[in-house]
C-alpha cells in the first residue's frame, strides 16, 4: 500500500487545486475561509507524516543497501580498472587441443606432433532479443570461422531461430565441437561419408521448434544453408544448390539417473562429382540418413564420481555420380565409463564405407583413457587400430591436450 | 463543470485499472521454477497456493554439476518466473536451458528472471587478482550464501517482490505468507543461536566452500577444507597437511556434503578422532530436511550433538 502514497498525495493536490481555481466563482464568506484554512492545516500535517514515514522508509533501504557488499552491479573482477567498454565485452574463452600420434599409418597419416586447433570463443547477449556466438578455431596455419550466429531465444510459435554460420543439427557427433568428444579424433562414419573433421557446418538459417506431448521431450529442427559443407560432401555452383537438414529428436528421462536419446536426421545437397571446370554439367546429389540413440547413466548423488555414456550413430550415404549411385553405409558403437573424479574410459567400434566407393569398408577399434585435472584441463591417451580397405592396417597411439582459459563456458551434455 | 469533466475523467481511470487488475486476479497461477530446492522451498513459503513451484537440481546433488537435460527445458518452457542462486553457481547448466526455453519470460533481464542473490549478504567476494590457479572459484562470490537464514529472510523478500510485481492482486495474500515465514525464521534464529551459543568459535572443516555463511551467522570457526581448492579433489599431501593442522588446532569435526565420497573424510576422521558428518547444505540433501527451517534444525541438531560427543560438553 506505501507505494502508492505519492500517486494518492498527487491526486489529493490534484483535485484540491481545481477546488481552489473554481473557489472565486462562488462569494467568499468568513466561514468558508475557515473551514478551507482547517482543511488544509489538517492536510498538511498528514503530509508531512506522510513524508517523514517515506524517508523513514528511505533511510531503512539505505541502511540496507550500504549492508550488502557486493552489488548487482560489481562485476569487476580484475580489480580497479574497469571500464563501461568493458562491462559489456563478451566471455571469451580459448581452448587448446593438442594431438600427437605413435604408430604407423600409411593411409590417412596426421602429424606426430599438432597444435590441431585453438578455439577462440566470443559469447553474450545481444539485446533483449537475442544472443550470439562466435567460435573461431585456428589450426596451425589457417583460421576458419567454426560457427557465428544470432539466437533468437523467444520468437512467437515456440521457435529457437538461428542465423549464421553452424554445425549442422545432423546426428550428435556432427554437431559437438573437437573439445567436447569423448575421443582424440572422429568416428570413421564421419570423415568417410559426412565430410571429414569439419562435418555439416554451412552458413544458413536453422528453425527449431517443441512439438508439445505428455510423453517425451520432442523437438524437431529444419536447417536450409548455403549448400558448401566439408571437404567433398556438399558444393553449390548456384543459388537454388541449397542443402537441407531436418533432425527429430526424442528425449525422455527413465530415472533421475538414466536418460535416453533418440534421433533421426536427413539432409540433401548437390555433390561436387558433376564439377568440371567449375560448371555443375552432372548436378548430381547426395541424401544423408541417419540415425542416432545416446543412453546416459549418470547417478545424482555421486554425479561427480561416476557416469556412463553410450551412444550409437548410423549414416546412410546415397550419393549420385558419374556411373551411378553410391549407397554407403557407417555406424559407430562407443561407451564412456567415468572410474572415478578424474579418469574416464572409453572404447569405441566403427565401420563406414565411403561415399564415393559403397563397397570399400574401413574397419576401426579404439581404446580411450583420459585423466581431468580438473574441468578445465584433460590429457587423453587413444589406441586406434583400423582396417583400411585399401592399405595396410594401420596401429597408432594417439595422445591429446586439452586446455580452456577464461569464461566458464557450458558443460556438454 | 471543470471539477466534474476532471472526475469523470479519474473515475475512468481508476476504473480501467481496476478492471486491469481484477483481470490480472483472475489469471492462473504462476509457475515459478527454482533451480535448487532451497530457493523452491522459500518461493513457496511467500507463494503458497497461489503459485505452483517446480524444481531443476536436487538437495542431495552437487548444484555446481546438474546436467543441462532436455527435460528441464520443457520446465522451463512454462514457466513465468525463474529463481536462480546466481553468483555463477549454475553457470555450467543453467544459460543454454534459459536459452533452449522459447521462454520470453525468463530470459536474462526479463521480469521473470530473479536473481535470488543481489541484495543477500555474500561473502568470499575475491579481491585483487582471480585465476583458476585457485581452483574453480567464483569470482562473485561465494554462492552458498542461502546457509544463512538472514539471507533467507532476504531471498524471500525479493521473490515477494517479483511475486507482486506479476501478481498485483495477490499483494495481500503473499505479505500475510511473508510475514509468516519472516516470524518463523525470526523465532528460529533465537532458538538456533541459543543453542550455539556456548559452542562459539568450534572449530571445523569442510568438504567444499558450501558453509562460510552458515558458519559466519552460528560462531563456526572453518579452519579448512578437505579440497585442496574448490573443485579440486583432496590430494595425499593436502590430506597429510590437514590431518597435521587439525590435530594441531584440535579440530574434531568434518562436515561433508551428502554428494561427496567420504573415503578421504574417514581416514581424515580415523587419524584425527574428529567426528565425521554428512550434513546436508540444501533442503532436500536428506529425508530430515523437506525444508528450508527444517535445514537449519536438522543441521544445528546434528552439529551440537556431535560437538558434544566429540567434547563431553
Amino acid at each position: 500500500m506505501r507505494s502508492q502514497w505519492p500517486a494518492t498525495l498527487f491526486i489529493v493536490l490534484f483535485v484540491f487545486s481545481l477546488s481552489l481555481q473554481a473557489q472565486p466563482a462562488a462569494a467568499p464568506q468568513a466561514a468558508d475561509l475557515n473551514a478551507i484554512r482547517a482543511q488544509i492545516d489538517a492536510l498538511r500535517a498528514d503530509y508531512e507524516k506522510k513524508i517523514q514515514d517515506l524517508q523513514k522508509q528511505l533511510d531503512e533501504v539505505q541502511v540496507q543497501v550500504n549492508r550488502a557488499p557486493a552489488s548487482s552491479t560489481s562485476t569487476a573482477v580484475t580489480g580497479g580498472s574497469v571500464s563501461a567498454s568493458k562491462v559489456f565485452n563478451p566471455d571469451i574463452s580459448v581452448i587448446g587441443d593438442f594431438l600427437g600420434a605413435a604408430g604407423s599409418n600409411k593411409v590417412n597419416p596426421s602429424p606426430a606432433l599438432e597444435m590441431h586447433e585453438s578455439e577462440v570463443a566470443f559469447q553474450a547477449t545481444v539485446d533483449p532479443y537475442a544472443r550470439a556466438d562466435f567460435f573461431i578455431s585456428f589450426g596451425e596455419q589457417g583460421v576458419n570461422l567454426e560457427e557465428g550466429y544470432i539466437t533468437f531465444p523467444a520468437v512467437p510459435g515456440g521457435l529457437l531461430v538461428k542465423v549464421g554460420k553452424m554445425r549442422a543439427a545432423f546426428g550428435k557427433v556432427n554437431g559437438l565441437h573437437n573439445h567436447v568428444l569423448p575421443w582424440t579424433d572422429r568416428p570413421l562414419m564421419t570423415q568417410n561419408l559426412i565430410g571429414g573433421e569439419d562435418g555439416i557446418d554451412d552458413t544458413g538459417i536453422s528453425i527449431a521448434r517443441l512439438i508439445p506431448n505428455r510423453f517425451v521431450f520432442l523437438e524437431t529442427t529444419v536447417q536450409a544453408f548455403r549448400g558448401d559443407s566439408g571437404e567433398n560432401l556438399f558444393k553449390s555452383s548456384q543459388r537454388g544448390d541449397l542443402n537441407y537438414v531436418g533432425h527429430l529428436r526424442a528425449y525422455r528421462d527413465v530415472t533421475d539417473d538414466t536418460n535416453v536419446d533418440l534421433g533421426f536426421s536427413f539432409s540433401r545437397g548437390h555433390n561436387s562429382s558433376g564439377v568440371v571446370n567449375d560448371i555443375d554439367v552432372g548436378r548430381f546429389m547426395t541424401r544423408l540418413y541417419g540415425g542416432d540413440a545416446t543412453i546416459r547413466w549418470k547417478p545424482l548423488q555421486r554425479s561427480v564420481y561416476h557416469s556412463f555414456v553410450g551412444r550409437t550413430e548410423f549414416v546412410w550415404s546415397r550419393r549420385n555420380q558419374p556411373g551411378g549411385v553410391q549407397d554407403a553405409k557407417g555406424y559407430f558403437v562407443s561407451g564412456e565409463y567415468q572410474l572415478g573424479r578424474r579418469w574416464y574410459s572409453g572404447v569405441r567400434y566403427d565401420r563406414a564405407g565411403r561415399a564415393d566407393a559403397a563397397s570399400t569398408i574401413d574397419l576401426g577399434k579404439s581404446a580411450t583413457l583420459s585423466y581431468s585435472p580438473s574441468e578445465f584441463s584433460l590429457i587423453r591417451g587413444q589406441y586406434r587400430r583400423t582396417q583400411y580397405a585399401d592399405g595396410p592396417t594401420a596401429n597408432e597411439f594417439l595422445f591429446q591436450f586439452q586446455f580452456s582459459i577464461g569464461a566458464h563456458g557450458a558443460h556438454p551434455f | 463543470m471543470k471539477i466534474t469533466k476532471s472526475f469523470i475523467g479519474m473515475m475512468l481511470v481508476l476504473a480501467a485499472m481496476l478492471m486491469f487488475s481484477t483481470t490480472a486476479g483472475a489469471q492462473a497461477k504462476l509457475n515459478v521454477v527454482a533451480t535448487t530446492e532451497d530457493l523452491a522451498s522459500i518461493a513457496t513459503e511467500v507463494g503458497g497456493d497461489h503459485i505452483v513451484i517446480d524444481s531443476i537440481a536436487k538437495g542431495y546433488q552437487d548444484p555446481h554439476f546438474v546436467e543441462a537435460k532436455p527435460s528441464f527445458i520443457l520446465k522451463l518452457q512454462k514457466a513465468d518466473i525463474l529463481i536462480l542462486v546466481g553468483r555463477e553457481l549454475e553457470i555450467g547448466w543453467l544459460p543454454p536451458l534459459i536459452t533452449q526455453s522459447r521462454n520470453s519470460k525468463i530470459q536474462v533481464g526479463a521480469d521473470g528472471y530473479l536473481d535470488a542473490s543481489l541484495q543477500a549478504q555474500i561473502l568470499e567476494v575475491p579481491n585483487g587478482q582471480v585465476t583458476r590457479a585457485e581452483g574453480d572459484v567464483h569470482p562473485l562470490g561465494n554462492p552458498h550464501y542461502w546457509m544463512d537464514p538472514e539471507n533467507g529472510k532476504i531471498i524471500a523478500k525479493e521473490i515477494f517482490d517479483r511475486l507482486v510485481k506479476l501478481r498485483p492482486n495477490d499483494r495481500a495474500y503473499f505479505e500475510m505468507r511473508l510475514n509468516d515465514f519472516v516470524s518463523r525464521v525470526n523465532a528460529g534464529e533465537k532458538r538456533w543461536t541459543a543453542m550455539m551459543a556456548p559452542y562459539k568459535g568450534t572449530k571445523v572443516v569442510t568438504y567444499h566452500r558450501s558453509f562460510p555463511n552458515f558458519a559466519e551467522r552460528f560462531g563456526l570457526n572453518i579452519v579448512g577444507y578437505v579440497e585442496p581448492k574448490p573443485g579440486i579433489p583432496p590430494t595425499p599431501q593436502h590430506t597429510l597437511d590437514l590431518i597435521n593442522q587439525m590435530k594441531k588446532d584440535g579440530v574434531k569435526l568434518v562436515m561433508v556434503e551428502p554428494y561427496f565420497d567420504l573415503k578421504t573424510p574417514n581416514a581424515i576422521g580415523r587419524e584425527t578422532g574428529a567426528e565425521v558428518m554428512v550434513m546436508p547444505p540444501s533442503v532436500g540433501g536428506n529425508k530430515d530436511v523437506p525444508d528450508y527451517i527444517k535445514l537449519f534444525d536438522s543441521d544445528l541438531n546434528m552439529l551440537v550433538t556431535a560437538i558434544r560427543k566429540t567434547t563431553g560438553k
